[in-house]
């Protein structure tokens, strides 16, 4: 820790954004970075702390606090308030094979449990975290590295989502021979189709990186899906292991009345289909251009639906939410280090409410049916307000509150309930075990399935969860894999 | 008896005992013999009887003796044969077997032996004994008295070969019946002496029996001029005969702390013995040094030896124990030229040491270099000189005395009865140094490595592979970042905080150097730290490389050595060691490189091949041995550097050839402070630690050393290390590297028997261990990442020892057992507090720590509620010395309060606590600290904060730097914290690493008396960390009448401390309380204290396992402040904790949300948790609990690959116990305060002054047996009068003659005592308002005579003292608001000093000053040479203010009143001008907060508000110096 009393001299900032209503014209990302004198100071704020909790990656009442990289934090704070960019990036990389990822999308649990949020605005660790990647970019000391050796070794990686591409990074260094299977078009899963380009730019964010692996050695084998363009079982014929990393892609429905109705769609395809024909320049994709839009769902997916009908140019939003709304500040049940379920105002409300004036968020909402017109087109929500109570075990449960109902028009409803699961053809080829909430059965730390040199990773194993957990899981299953290959890591 | 002493068992080892005592001798100076001076001498010896101590039984002493001049007249008439002439024959005396047969055998050999040595036996004599008054364990192994004469043979001319050839026979006898094992009961045979000179009567006995056992003694035919006393307090009951002193030449108060080292010196040495005096006899002799006695009997070995070789006796002990002359700023060329010329001979035998020696004709007295124990003594005018350990000792008439000294530091005393005269210490020391041209030989042999040519190559930093050999030796970015760039930038050693909470290493899962196997030794209780950074004119770096000559005989070519000023070498320094082209060096370079892959096996051929190429080396001449790994390669990894240095440097022990060559070691390994200290410690003269260099050059390339260049950074570096070494050295109380180096203090914990007994001969090492297949595992593990097969090689790895890192290792505090415990206490939830326990109890297959290795074993449940309730449980519980200042007001008011609730007890720490806490608040909490601790600082120690205590703990050593004192940095001494510790705010303030008053266990004993004197209602504690040896010094404690003792855990700590000392000094609780247990219980001790252990203690668990292992009290520290809120940041030491807890800045605090209950439910939860496994086990109480090791085995479900190696037997051994001997504490200690004068006289004298205020005035006698005179009577006055006391001397008493220790200790205001004599150590000892004066009797010439010994005023708070004539050494030692005038003092006056005004009209002795930082001292600097005594790190030595003159004139004044001082009278009846020649001695960091104060009144502030804004503006200026 270069600067013990930082924290008291120096107060949180971050870059401010471009204007909500300058992005919303376009689909470019828009945060912008610190200056470098001032990013030092926030760096300084890190309290270098004797248990840093911010680098922990624990689970604390079923929510991540710190970051499941356990990302050397407090390190690479210390170097940047002493202007070492280059070693920063070295420790950086250490634990994070993609902190431009992880620096833009990551909801940084690790700012949640940041010691200093006890009294005091956590540290900015997200923020210098993509600094730091950038910079380095910027630099170039971020350049293909081929591994010393190659070991003879086969290895496919199922799925190029960020649990795939930390698996193949990882086992391409160790030395093996890679080959990912993407069943899209492009590489990188949720990466270039889930996540909006305004927040993770696919071009200069995604494909650079995909660009770097593939001339580090990877072969990308894009849409080809295996179980379908490629036998499931010829995986294990043609290579020495495999890493099933294909996430956890069934979309959670909503099974009510008038679900069959056009005008609902998955938050996943809304999203990705627009995100598509940005990259190709066209295509046939879902619009919202002057719809009233709902967006079922308040996480972060909704909130990119949010961002991206607005885009579109819809005539109005809403987000329903079947949970209260949350506290400004943290609840005496939610202390620190755990997960801060305080009200955040994500980028998408922020730009909703410059467009519209409003928070697009209704809370403790459910709905009830849909009702579509003489077309079959979707036209209106039905909704009760609930209230949450506990059950005798202590459990909250959602009560629907007697003649709370309400209509809403809509005629465009995109479903972001979060997903269920894997997709089963590869598992069932396979002859994976699965677990009893279907995913890919394999323990954490040792990602092996019950199938000899097959191994799970990511959501598929975990089921549905953050882009850095995911990373987490490919590197450390690489690492596995290695030592099933070769008796030994180094990983 | 056995010649091993009682047999090891458990933890107990013989070897670990300590003793020390009371001295004191008696001679005619014109040699005239009488009887009368043994009478006096025994007198001597019954005076200073409580110097000495008891066994378990009231009439078994320790051991006492006297050592006499062969009366000729008395044998005359009772040898029983014909005697010829004084001289011509020799009287040994000696313990015989009992059984008759045994003792006719023992008998016959001698005789043999005599006639083989060519001599006559001329008779035996049985020498009548009474031991109808010993006590049953002295009895019980009660030798048979025997004298032996034999005759001189014609051949033998003169006095000292007869005196060789006596001691032939008496080593060849010993080595045949005491240590051949061929004799029946011949382990019982030992010599007290043979002599044709001296005679020795000694036994098991207490100072009185002495004269009853041996009934001759009262003979008046039996005379002397010459006779040494001696009283032995050992730290063990075990019964010993022999270990009782006088030895054969020398008799010894103190402790030699490089004991191991010199020994191992001496031994290798013998090869290189040729002496022409011995000749053939010279086989005989060895070994010299017998290793089966006390330190004390191996220096008189060897001192013996010397001697008898040709050496006279006082230039043998200027060898042994020079004083320190490498910075001293007065000492003649000539002198210093001996004492360097010398120590290219002989290493000093380092420690506190008070030494009469004697040959029969000169009798000498001489004092360690610090001046660690006292010596006084009188010059009579009947030609007779009195020394000892205390004035007071012998009545004498004053009209007798011709005048009173002590001994000085490093000085000695010699009386030579041939020649009837004293010699003082400038003569015989002139007289040695002048004896040989040492200087011409040094100039012409002695080569400084900086003289040495310019080398033609040095190694160049070689960036490109840096991070691989990184890899290889183990670096971690940790290393970097919190070791290096700390040494390397600042040059300091990096400093840590909150303990340690990551597993041992020998359970750790990452590699680990094989340094973290090594525990550092310290010194506590049995002797003293010291502090090397205060008193650096003690300490000395300088190490010497080359071939030592024969230690016989002094010859020029001896000194033909390379100096080195520091042990820590840059690459040049090397290069020019390995280039070395001058006659009579030559060096060759050794690779300590083995083929890593294969394994143990291939490590043992590759050491052992290191060790046949050094001895063939050798055979060439080469006398450098360079050690070096510089050659790494991917097949070739480095051997462990301590394990090639210490192994070869045993090997070369063994092989005799050790002398001949000198250790450097080029290594790639060596990083921290203690990997310095161990490779010097097991041999290295010096060491270069190439890879730090290379990361240096490494650090400023990459930027993360931004400012510093290259040769800075290396300087600094070397600066912060040597300073560490110094530090690591000084803890255990050692002075110098040169005796430090090959001195081994170390404890090794986790390494096989194998290996200690090849390697790391003679370490101790308790649980077994790691092998050298380990040992070549861990290294291989590390090599792989220097060398990875397929990948790059990765960037450093995070560390994780110091601050929590996932993939670092385990740590007990971690986020998750963080935030489980601290819902658990919030929110009252028992249930996750178990699961918290649970992660606690049970880390898996990853223990941390011992106890984590041990299982309960089955035993018959109980129901739970028949066992002892969760309240009664939670009374033995206590929190952890944490001070006010190293924590806020609310954490420390949170405890108290917390404490108090459930009816268990807090700690001050040792910053004082405020007045107002001594009052329950109105809804009924108390604020009240239950324990009051005095430390070394005594910050706020007044008698009425020692009255306000349950229990006053006196802090020996603490878990997290053992052997250390401790700093509150200016810039934490906020307003507050200041007022509690009576200091100065903004002005830093140090805490000593010794007690004052503690330097031996006698001491202790005395200190314990002290505050028994202080409150008498109060259990008094003694606060011990574990380390080897730590039971043995419990014991000794016991026997000092402590009430309780604390064996504190090496994991613990919570204040900040070098970053070595938290992980590398101590040893677990476990291992400390086990071994205190075994110890008192098998002395038949342990029923007399309450024995409690601390160090990170979690769980019920933990509390049960303590009591099995002998606990009955429990200390928490860190959980309790985890409780509070704490979530450790470990940055205690930057005032910026974030949650209030460790801070004293008012916005923090404000972050503070702990609350008492939280602390009460933490408490409740692990008295309940306990509970259940006592129900599980069976006990009902915690007391049936105590010491039943023997529900405890070692778990069965160990994978880990190293953890199994460990055996828990010797911790888990329980001794057998017979029905006599209580296992937990069930009787109180004799503090023997009915006997003391306050109880007897004072209390009842002062009735009207303590009851009703009324005046009281009365005059006493007094000698040196009444002790803590007038601190009874002060307690009541403070009970019933609090801080304020009673008006100005409103009890007024005078003494006549020699005041025992601790005259006046803590009285109060309102209390004067007058003292017309003289006293003893530790007068006016944490003076508390009251005022004394000293004056001796008319006709002695104060200003020329000691009237008060060492160690005065003492964490003084307030009060005045008048002082007419001198004062001993440590005058007014961190004294903080005392005004005092002395008319002359010792060495060290006013050192650590923090308040208050001393006056001295007459000169000072060296280093004055020392570590001062407030109060002020005016000098009277007659002759203008003050300034070369002054130690001016942090003061200011000044003209006088004219306040100042004000102030000092009222001083004088006032001492000429009280005092009738004639240099008072003298001073101020020429006052114009002796005013101008004081000066005055000002501490730069309180002048400059007094100047900002006086400037924030100016500015129109008052009061607190003052002091608050000078405080700030303080704290803001950089160019503060002291307490950084």
């Amino acid at each position: 820790m270069a600067k013990p009393t930082g924290f008291l001299e120096f107060e949180r900032e971050i870059p401010t954004d471009e204007s909500p209503l300058a992005r919303v014209n376009n689909w470019d990302e828009f945060h912008h970075h610190l200056p470098e004198e001032k990013l030092l100071n926030q760096a300084a704020r890190c309290m270098d702390c004797g248990i840093p909790f911010c680098h922990s990656g624990i689970m604390l009442e079923g929510m991540t606090s710190g970051c499941p990289l356990n990302n050397l934090i407090p390190e690479w704070n210390d170097l940047i308030y002493r202007g070492l960019w280059k070693m920063a990036i070295e420790r950086l990389l250490k634990t994070n094979n993609f902190p431009e990822f992880t620096g833009r999308v990551c909801p940084a649990p690790c700012e949640g449990s940041c010691t200093l949020g006890l009294n005091n605005p956590a540290v900015t660790i997200k923020n210098i975290e993509v600094s730091i990647v950038e910079r380095a970019f910027a630099e170039g000391w971020i350049k293909p590295n081929l591994p010393q050796l190659r070991t003879g070794k086969k290895v496919a990686v199922v799925g190029s989502g960020p649990a795939g591409l930390a698996a193949a990074d990882q086992l391409n260094q160790a030395g093996h021979t890679v080959t990912v299977f993407e069943r899209a078009d492009r590489i990188g899963g949720l990466l270039m189709y889930g996540i909006p380009n305004m927040k993770l730019d696919k071009q200069a964010v995604v494909q650079r990186r995909v660009d770097i692996m593939a001339a580090e050695g990877i072969t990308f084998r894009t849409s080809t899906e295996v179980g379908k363009d490629y036998p499931s079982e010829l995986l294990l014929k043609e290579f020495d292991a495999v890493v099933l990393c294909g996430g956890a892609t069934k979309p959670r429905d909503l099974k009510i009345e008038g679900r069959d109705l056009n005008g609902i769609y998955f938050a996943v395809d809304f999203l990705s289909q627009n995100t598509k024909c940005l990259l190709d320049d066209g295509g046939e994709q879902v619009r919202a251009d002057g719809k009233d839009v709902i967006i079922i769902g308040g996480g972060d997916t909704g909130t990119d639906c949010v961002a991206t009908s607005l885009r579109h140019g819809c005539k109005s939003q809403i987000q329903f939410e079947i949970m209260p709304m949350p506290s400004l500040e943290r609840t005496s049940d939610n202390p620190w280090p755990q997960w801060p379920r305080t009200l955040k105002v994500d980028y998408g409300q922020e730009e909703s409410i410059a467009e519209y004036g409003r928070d697009p968020r209704e809370y403790c909402i459910t709905t009830k049916k849909f009702i579509g017109d003489e077309n079959g087109n979707v036209k209106e929500l039905h909704t009760m307000r609930v209230e949450w109570m506990k059950d005798d075990n202590g459990r909250l449960y959602p009560r629907e509150i007697r003649g709370s109902e309400q209509v809403w028009p809509a005629q465009l409803v995109l479903i972001a309930m979060g997903f269920l699961g894997p997709e089963d053809k590869v598992l069932i080829d396979l002859g994976v075990t699965r677990d009893q909430r279907s995913n890919a059965q394999a323990n954490y730390g040792e990602y092996s399935t019950n199938v000899p040199g097959v191994f799970a990773a990511g959501d598929m194993r975990r089921g549905q969860s953050l882009v850095v957990w995911a990373i987490r899981e490919g590197r450390d299953a690489a690492r596995e894999v290695d030592k099933y290959l070769m008796g030994s890591s180094e990983l | 008896m056995s010649a091993e002493g009682f047999p090891a068992q458990g933890l107990y080892d013989s070897r670990f005992e300590h003793d020390a005592c009371g001295v004191g001798f008696v001679v005619n100076i014109k040699g005239s013999r009488s009887h009368k001076i043994i009478e006096q001498a025994l007198t001597v010896l019954i005076n200073i009887d409580h110097r000495g101590a008891r066994g378990c039984e009231p009439d078994t002493g320790d051991g006492a003796g006297i050592l006499l001049q062969i009366p000729h007249k008395f044998f005359i008439k009772n040898a029983g044969c014909k005697l010829p002439a004084v001289g011509e024959y020799g009287v040994g005396m000696i313990f015989m077997p009992l059984d008759p047969k045994q003792r006719a055998a023992c008998k016959k050999h001698v005789e043999d032996i005599v006639a083989e040595e060519g001599q006559t036996v001329l008779g035996w004599r049985e020498v009548p004994t009474w031991n109808g008054n010993i006590g049953a364990s002295a009895l019980k192994c009660e030798p048979y008295m025997m004298q032996l004469f034999i005759g001189k043979s014609a051949n033998i001319t003169d006095e000292m070969a007869f005196e060789r050839k006596l001691y032939v026979i008496r080593k060849r006898s010993e080595d045949d019946i005491r240590f051949g094992k061929k004799f029946a009961g011949g382990d019982v045979f030992y010599f007290t002496s043979l002599s044709c000179r001296t005679i020795v009567y000694k036994g098991m006995l207490t100072p009185q029996q002495v004269g009853t056992y041996f009934p001759e003694l009262h003979d008046e035919d039996l005379d002397t001029a010459i006779a040494l006393v001696h009283s032995r307090f050992s730290t063990n009951t075990f019964p010993s005969w022999e270990r009782a002193h006088p030895n054969r030449y020398l008799i010894h108060n103190g402790e030699i702390n490089t004991i191991r080292g010199n020994v191992n010196w001496m031994r290798t040495r013998e090869s290189m013995y040729e002496s022409k005096t011995f000749g053939d006899d010279l086989k005989k002799v060895l070994p010299v040094v017998h290793e089966d006695g006390s330190d004390s009997a191996m220096f008189d070995n060897a001192l013996e030896f010397m001697h008898l070789a040709g050496r006279p006796l006082p230039l043998a002990m200027m060898m042994m124990i020079p004083e320190p002359w490498q910075n001293h700023e007065g000492m003649s060329k000539e002198r210093k030229a001996f004492y360097e010329y010398h120590s290219c001979l002989m290493e000093p035998w380092d420690g506190p040491a008070s030494i009469a020696f004697t040959d029969g004709t000169m009798v000498g007295a001489v004092l360690d270099r610090n001046g660690l124990r006292p010596s006084r003594y009188y010059v009579l005018k009947d030609d007779v000189v009195v020394m000892a350990s205390e004035v007071g000792v012998l009545d004498i008439p004053n009209d007798m005395v011709e005048y009173k000294g002590r001994l000085k530091p490093g000085c000695m005393l010699l009386i030579d009865t041939a020649e009837g005269r004293i010699i003082d210490d400038e003569e015989i020391k002139a007289k040695y140094a002048n004896e040989k041209p040492y200087g011409e030989w040094l100039e012409k042999y002695l080569i400084s490595l900086d003289e040495l040519p310019d080398p033609p190559t040095i190694h160049a930093p070689d960036h490109d592979n840096v991070l691989q050999r990184q890899q290889v030796f183990g670096f971690s970015y940790e290393d970097i970042r919190q070791i290096l760039i700390p040494m390397a930038s600042d040059g300091v050693e990096p400093v840590g905080a909150m303990g340690i909470d990551s597993p041992l290493a020998v359970l750790a899962n990452e590699p680990q150097l094989l340094f973290n196997y090594f525990k550092q030794l310290f010194a506590q209780v049995t002797n003293p730290p010291i502090d090397g950074i205060r008193e650096l004119i003690v300490t000395a770096t300088n190490t010497l490389i080359g071939s030592e000559g024969n230690l016989l005989h002094p010859e020029p070519m001896n000194c033909r050595q390379v100096e080195v000023k520091s042990p820590v070498l840059t690459n040049e320094e090397l290069e020019k060691l390995r280039h070395i082209d001058k006659p009579g060096f030559a060096s060759i370079t050794i690779p300590i490189l083995y083929d890593v892959n294969g394994g143990g096996k291939s490590l043992e051929a590759a050491l052992d091949g290191i060790f046949t190429a050094v001895d063939e080396a050798i055979a060439n001449g080469t006398n450098i041995i360079i050690l070096s790994d510089r050659n790494v390669s991917a097949e070739k990894a480095p051997i462990p550097s301590l394990l090639a240095t210490a192994g070869l440097h045993h090997h070369l022990i063994r092989t005799g050839k050790r002398t001949h060559v000198g250790l450097v070691v080029e290594s790639g390994e060596p990083r921290e402070v203690h990997h310095f200290a161990l490779l010097i410690g097991y041999g290295a003269s010096a060491v270069n630690p190439y890879m730090v260099y290379e990361s240096i050059d490494d650090m400023i390339r990459n930027g993360i050393l931004k400012t510093t260049k290259y040769e800075k950074g290396v300087y600094n570096y070397s600066k912060a290390a040597v300073k560490g070494i110094s530090k690591t050295m000084t803890k255990m109380g050692i002075s110098t590297i040169q005796s430090y180096c090959g001195a081994q203090i170390f404890e090794a914990l986790g390494v096989n028997k194998t290996v200690i007994e090849k390697y790391f001969t003679h370490t101790p090492s308790r649980i077994g261990g790691i092998g050298l297949d380990i040992i070549a595992e861990e290294v291989r593990r590390r090599h792989v990442h220097g060398f990875p097969t397929r990948s790059a090689i990765s960037p450093l790895s995070e560390g994780g020892h110091y601050q929590w890192r996932a993939d670092g290792e385990i740590h007990m505090y971690n986020p998750e057992s963080i935030y489980v415990f601290q819902t658990a206490v919030r929110n009252g939830d028992y249930g996750l507090f178990k699961k918290f326990a649970k992660m606690m109890d049970e880390p898996g297959s990853r223990p941390i720590n011992l106890r984590g290795l041990m299982k309960f074993k089955k035993s018959n449940p109980i129901p739970i509620d028949e066992v002892e309730s969760v309240e009664s449980i939670c009374k033995r519980f206590k929190t952890g010395a944490m001070s006010y200042g190293s924590i806020s007001q609310e954490a420390h008011e949170s405890l108290a309060i917390a404490m108090n609730r459930i009816g268990g007890k807090s700690n001050t720490g040792e910053g004082g606590e405020n007045p107002s806490r001594f009052i329950p608040d109105a809804n009924g909490d108390s604020r009240c600290s239950a324990i009051k601790q005095v430390a070394s600082g005594r910050f706020g120690v007044t008698l009425e904060y020692l009255v306000n205590a349950k229990e006053i703990q006196i802090k020996m050593a603490q878990g997290a730097k053992p052997g250390e004192g401790g700093q509150l940095p200016g810039a934490k001494v906020y307003p507050w914290v200041a007022k509690t510790r009576y200091t100065t705010p903004g002005v830093g303030l140090i805490s000593p690493p010794p007690h004052h008053d503690i330097y031996s266990i006698e001491d202790l004993a005395e200190l314990i008396h002290d505050l028994k004197n202080a409150n008498r209602d109060a259990r008094i504690s003694v606060k011990l960390v574990a380390e080897v040896g730590v039971g043995t010094i419990a014991a000794g404690v016991a026997k000092g009448h402590a009430d309780v003792i604390l064996i504190s855990g090496y994991d613990g700590g919570t204040g900040s401390s070098p970053r070595s000392s938290i992980r590398h000094a101590g040893l677990p609780w476990e291992l400390g309380l086990a071994d205190t247990h075994q110890t008192l219980v098998l002395n038949n001790l342990r029923d007399r204290v309450v024995l409690e252990t601390d160090g990170k203690l979690m769980t019920g668990r933990d509390v049960v396992i303590a009591a099995l292992l002998g606990a009955e009290e429990y200390g928490f520290a860190t959980l309790p402040l985890i409780a509070l809120g704490c979530v450790m940041m470990r940055v205690c030491s930057l005032d910026t904790c974030p949650v209030g807890v460790a801070t004293q800045n008012k916005e923090l605090r404000k972050c503070f949300k702990g609350d008492p209950q939280h602390v009460v439910n933490m408490m409740y939860y692990i008295a309940q948790s306990a509970r259940e496994i006592m129900a599980e086990l069976g006990f009902r109480t915690i007391n049936e609990m105590i010491g039943r090791s023997d529900l405890l085995e070692l778990t069965d479900a160990l994978e880990h690959w190293k953890a199994n190696t460990v055996n828990l037997d010797a911790i888990l051994y329980r001794p057998e116990e017979s029905d006599e001997v209580g296992v937990c504490c069930m009787v109180p200690q004799e503090h023997g305060i009915e006997n003391s004068l306050d109880v007897k006289k004072l209390l009842d004298i002062c009735k009207p002054a303590i009851e009703n205020g009324e005046k009281v005035r009365a005059e006493l006698n007094i000698s040196n047996v009444n002790r803590v005179v007038g601190t009874i009577t002060g307690s009541e006055i403070a009970r019933k009068y609090g801080r304020e006391g009673l008006p100005e001397d409103t009890i007024q008493i005078k003494f006549n003659g020699s005041a025992g220790q601790s005259f006046g200790a803590f009285i109060p205001k309102g209390m004067t005592l007058e003292l017309e004599g003289d006293s003893n150590d530790y007068i006016g000892k944490g003076l508390s308002g009251g005022k004394i004066i000293v004056y001796p009797p008319a006709g002695i010439v104060a200003e020329d005579n000691i009237v008060i010994g060492n160690v005065a005023f003492y964490g003084a708070t307030s009060g005045e003292a008048y002082i007419r004539g001198i004062a001993g050494e440590r005058f007014c030692v961190r004294n903080s608001g005392v005004n005092a005038v002395v008319e002359s003092v010792g060495d060290h006056g006013c050192e650590y000093m923090t308040g208050g005004r001393v006056a001295v009209l007459g000169p000072t002795g060296r280093n004055f000053a020392a570590g001062m930082s407030g109060g002020i001292a005016y000098i009277y600097d007659k002759d203008g040479t003050f300034s070369n005594h002054c130690n001016t790190q942090m003061v200011e030595i000044e003209g006088l203010l004219p306040d100042d003159l004000v102030e000092l004139k009222t001083m004088i004044e006032n001492h000429l009143k009280y005092t009738g001082s004639d240099i008072a009278k003298a001073i101020l009846d020429d006052w114009n001008n002796t005013s101008t020649k004081f000066v005055r001695v000002m501490p730069i960091d309180y002048k400059r907060m007094l100047a900002v104060m006086d400037k924030m009144r100016e500015a129109g502030l008052s009061g607190d508000d003052a002091v608050m804004a000078a405080f700030e503006n303080n704290k803001r200026d950089l160019s503060r110096v002291g307490g950084n």
